[in-house]
């Protein structure tokens, strides 16, 4: 199986891969394979298409038979992802995709499952299931489009609106101090956290690939353009002029610097925590290297602490990718050990020694 | 000299102390001896919500209510012939209950002044004479258990707490109770504990030995073993019931269990025994919140598991949303609603049945699921099975209404032989379904069975059948989104007619009428069954006749039920709410039912219920 960055170290003898339990294609897959009939019905402009193109682009890489693979959503715009994917999909309810994916991912190890949910879908009204689901480590991988606004309600703030935002209902701005994605997961312990933006197809596909490729819930923050609601939210990480000033481009091993030349870096100031500098000022040796397998989630924390309303400093990439064990697999084991230690006879004598206990008798 | 033995026909015993003192665990033990004694028996457990209420407190009191018989019984009695109170508390909060004549033994050495005050008793009842009506045993039980216990190598306390074994002892001689078995199980208990082992057999055999030599009890009593009909026999609560029921359906369908589930009381001892049967490859899950367990279990069984999430009426409450999705997906699901006092947080370890309306009418928009109610304890496990087989047919969320009585009671059972088990295998889909003119093939996920409705159940994994389903109104047929005003309007009244044609596979509704000449019919649903059958006995003795009908389908109903209910003068509806079943019946029969109602948390009292019935056929 192949890896991200440099050495990554999950897939220790006996550890199973992510897709292992899934069956393959027979044939050669295109991205046309994974292309329904139906009309997308996204607005003309909005970074879901892009997205959407990046995923079914992808998926022929895997070469996983579409049958085994599900996409799960909730409500929202980005919601109606599954529709657009020839593949098993359930369009569910509001916040809840991940409950449901979960309860299909503990029982079927044989499918590849795929939460597409979006802000308010995923940190509002499902903000629970989605902290339980990476807490659990369940084998889900799950896109969060953040465009940082209701769409399909015709644009209220959502949760990852700017404090101060103005929408139709904070006229006066919102009130809100918006939730970090990045930083949520990694407090909810996930074992694997990135982030990618819509325009840039090379890098989403590389994030996709390694989220594909991790065991357990992988969670990728994708920064979504609704031209309709909340057009270049994220402009600053897209425009020539800002975007190599404004991005910090993770890749693990690598020292974390960024800008045009390389001019900005990070080192760690003496009270531990992360300090921006000019990567002139300071020895290569001081600047941090990023390491996404760092067993303590703090490292990465701090990384997504970096970047501030502004989008300025925004780091993007895995942040974490650690090896954990998984909800369905330790699941299965169970199961497993207590089909063998427990279980003797066939099924009809089972059931008969459970119906009949031990306290019993006999009439007539 | 051996004692006088006295036959009687049928007991009742209420267990009463502190929420420490072991009264479930007592209660439970004399309940195991009189099943293997062979009497037919039903019991109640009242216990507080509070883990440990102030020791003392009359919140404090757990009691446990057991009526056994040499005839078959329905009801774990009204009034308790004899009374154990392990403290002043708990004579003072079930003296209220007793009749007069009726035995009240008491652990004196818990009458000290403080816990008489704490209680408010101003003088000792045991000394001031306000309990001349009844036969009272004074007992010094936790000292004579503590004396008893000298030389053991315990604390004291630890051999205090052992008292609650001197009174099943006691309680075991005074009615010639088989003792083996708890001896096996104490044995088994503590087996880790060798001292604390010693401490309990001792003092139940103690409490034994005193029956026999005290000059208190100059008679024992017998209870012959009532003539059940032949079989193996356990003993069996509602929840056990419901678990077992579950486990054997997941074999009859071939379908693995999952149970999604949050704690929640009563309802939490279904998750505790499914997740003790892993080897049949049930697979339970401890959700976050009733959101996430009814979500999850809606994903197992887009996955192809028998899906189950079980909870109280707050938690259906908040799943119903999620229900919802299984009607518009037509997927099977299984909710268990251990339904307690409610509204709100209300009282949760008591029992009610005020959540019908809710099962019926709790989702927006039209969203019909069938709904089944188990009447006794043991029915838990039968219902349980037709849920399964509604659920899986007919591709439905199905609610099943049990209570908080049933979950703790319990009653004899005869263990049904598993080659009897009706067989609940469904196939998948498995490959195209459509065809069109021009000979191509496709899926169609919403193309229904002809008979019964249903829509394919194609599982993930199966090639061919790649297909998307949603929450948002789709196209008969193809499953497309569909916002076509004639297709909604359609597909609401197919999942409708899904629903109701459930109908033509359950059994007309049975009414018992022994005289036939009856003019009131007696109609009830769920845990009222065995107070109300009790009271139609007790009126059927006094020579008024009635008729009694009982609904296990509450949606939807019996084809037969508007004959049924029409064949009769008067329906009477007795129920724990305030009259939903008889909305029900009276909106869709335009019958004038009335209706007798309380919700005071506990099961009717089957005397109450008898002149309320006389009173209407007097009428
Ligand atoms: S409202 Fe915004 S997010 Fe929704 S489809 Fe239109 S552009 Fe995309």
């Amino acid at each position: 199986m192949s890896t991200h960055g440099a050495d990554r170290p999950d897939t220790r003898a006996g550890r199973l891969g992510a897709l292992d339990l899934v069956p393959k294609a027979r044939d050669a897959q295109s991205a046309k394979d994974f292309k329904t009939d139906q009309e997308v019905r996204w607005c003309p402009g909005c970074g879901d298409y892009a997205i959407l193109a990046a995923v079914q682009s992808f998926m022929p890489e895997l070469g996983l038979a579409r049958e085994n693979i599900v996409f799960v959503s909730g409500i929202g715009c980005s919601s109606r992802f599954p529709y657009y994917m020839d593949t098993f999909g359930m369009h569910s309810i509001h916040g809840r995709a991940p409950a449901i994916a979960t309860g299909l991912a503990a029982s079927r190890p044989d499918l590849s499952v795929w939460v597409v949910t979006g802000d308010g879908d995923a940190l509002s009204i499902g903000g629970n299931h989605l902290i339980h689901a990476l807490r659990r480590n369940v084998n889900l991988k799950i896109l969060l489009f953040n465009n940082r606004i209701y769409g399909l309600t015709k644009g209220q703030y959502s949760p990852t609106s700017e404090l101060g935002k103005i929408t139709k209902s904070t006229p006066m701005g919102s009130l809100d101090a918006p939730f970090n994605p990045v930083s949520l997961a990694l407090g909810a312990e996930a074992s694997f956290v990135a982030r990618s933006i819509d325009s840039d197809r090379k890098h989403l596909t590389s994030v996709l690939r390694a989220a594909a490729e991790h065991r357990g819930t992988a969670l990728v923050e994708i920064y979504q353009n609704c031209n309709i609601f909340n057009d270049n939210a994220f402009e600053a990480l897209k425009d020539p002029e800002t975007r190599e000033d404004f991005t910090i481009r993770l890749e693990h091993g690598q020292p974390v610097r960024w800008g045009e030349q390389g001019q900005h870096a990070v080192v760690r100031a003496i009270d531990s925590s992360l300090k921006v500098v000019d990567s002139a000022d300071v020895d290569p040796s001081e600047i941090v290297v990023h390491d996404a397998h760092a067993e303590d989630p703090s490292h990465a924390f701090d990384l997504s602490r970096l970047a501030d309303q502004t989008l300025a400093r925004t780091p993007i990439g895995v942040f974490r990718a650690v090896d954990r064990p998984v909800y369905d697999d330790l699941m299965r084991a169970q199961l497993e050990e207590a089909a063998q230690t427990q279980g003797a006879g066939n099924a009809t004598d089972q059931l008969t020694g459970l119906l009949q206990g031990s306290d019993t008798w006999r009439v007539g | 000299m051996a004692k006088d033995v006295q036959q009687l026909d049928r007991v009742i015993i209420r267990f009463a102390g502190d929420s420490g003192d072991g009264m479930q665990l007592t209660g439970d033990r004399f309940t195991t001896e009189t099943a293997s004694f062979g009497n037919d028996l039903s019991t109640l457990p009242d216990f507080p919500a509070e883990i440990r209420a102030p020791a003392g407190t009359l919140p404090g009191v757990s009691a446990f209510q057991l009526h056994f018989a040499d005839h078959d019984i329905m009801t774990p009695g009204d009034r308790p012939d004899v009374l154990v109170a392990m403290n002043p508390a708990a004579l003072k909060a079930n003296l209220r209950d007793l009749p007069r004549g009726a035995d009240i033994i008491v652990n004196t050495d818990e009458f000290t002044k403080r816990n008489l005050a704490k209680v408010g008793y101003e003088t000792n009842p045991l000394e001031d004479d306000s309990l001349h009506a009844y036969n009272v045993h004074s007992i010094g039980l936790t000292s004579m258990t503590v004396e008893a216990l000298k030389g053991i190598a315990i604390t004291k306390k630890e051999a205090e707490r052992a008292k609650n074994m001197f009174a099943l002892g006691l309680l075991s001689w005074l009615y010639n109770r088989p003792t083996e078995g708890t001896i096996k199980f104490l044995e088994s208990k503590f087996a880790r504990n060798a001292a604390i082992m010693k401490a309990n057999i001792t003092a139940f055999n103690a409490g034994w030995n005193f029956g026999e030599t005290t000059e208190d009890f100059s008679v024992s009593y017998e209870v012959k073993p009532a003539a059940l009909p032949a079989g193996n026999y356990r003993n069996m609560s509602g929840n056990l019931a419901l678990a077992y029921g579950l486990v054997a359906a997941s074999q009859q369908s071939g379908l693995p269990l999952f149970l999604g589930s949050y704690p929640i009381t009563p309802a939490s001892d279904v998750l505790h025994e499914l997740s003790k049967h892993k080897r049949f490859g049930v697979r339970t899950f401890q959700a976050e919140d009733e959101i996430a367990a009814v979500g999850a279990a809606l994903g197992a069984a887009y996955g192809g598991s028998l899906a189950v999430t079980s909870t109280s009426g707050p938690g259906l409450a908040l799943k119903q949303e999620t229900i919802g999705l299984g009607v518009s997906l037509e997927l099977p699901l299984i909710v268990i609603d251990v339904q307690r006092a409610g509204p709100s947080t209300g009282m949760p370890t008591k029992t009610e049945q005020a959540d019908l309306l809710q099962a019926m009418f709790g989702r927006n928009g039209e969203a019909p699921v069938p709904i089944v109610a188990p009447r006794s304890p043991a029915d838990c496990f039968e219902t349980a099975l037709e849920a399964v087989r509604i659920a899986t047919t007919y591709r439905v969320p199905v609610i099943i209404l049990s209570d908080g009585y049933l979950a703790n009671g319990s009653e004899p059972w005869r263990i049904p032989d598993v080659e009897d088990l009706p067989d609940l295998r469904v196939p998948f889909a498995t490959e195209h379904n459509k065809t069109f003119e021009d000979g191509a093939t496709a899926f169609w996920p919403y193309l229904r069975d002809p008979e019964t409705l249903a829509r394919p159940w194609a599982v993930p994994g199966t090639a061919g059948l790649e297909h998307r389903i949603g929450g948002i109104e789709k196209a008969d047929g193809t499953g497309n989104i569909s916002y076509d005003p004639a297709n909604h309007d359609f597909m609401v009244r197919i999942r409708q007619a899904k629903v109701d044609g459930v109908a033509a596979t359950i059994p007309p509704l049975e009414v018992d009428d022994p005289s036939g000449r009856a003019r009131v019919l007696v109609l009830g649903w769920g845990s009222t069954y065995g107070p109300i059958g009790a009271a139609c006995r007790i009126v059927r003795a006094d020579g008024v006749d009635v008729a009694q009908a009982h609904l296990r389908h509450l949606n939807p109903f019996p084809s037969n039920l508007g004959e049924v209910l029409r064949g009769y003068d008067t329906v009477l509806v007795p129920e724990m709410n305030l009259g939903q079943l008889a909305m029900l019946v009276r909106a869709k029969f335009l019958v004038d039912a009335i209706g007798y109602n309380q919700v005071r948390g506990l099961p009717f009292s089957a005397e109450e219920l008898a002149s309320v019935i006389e009173e209407v056929a007097k009428r």
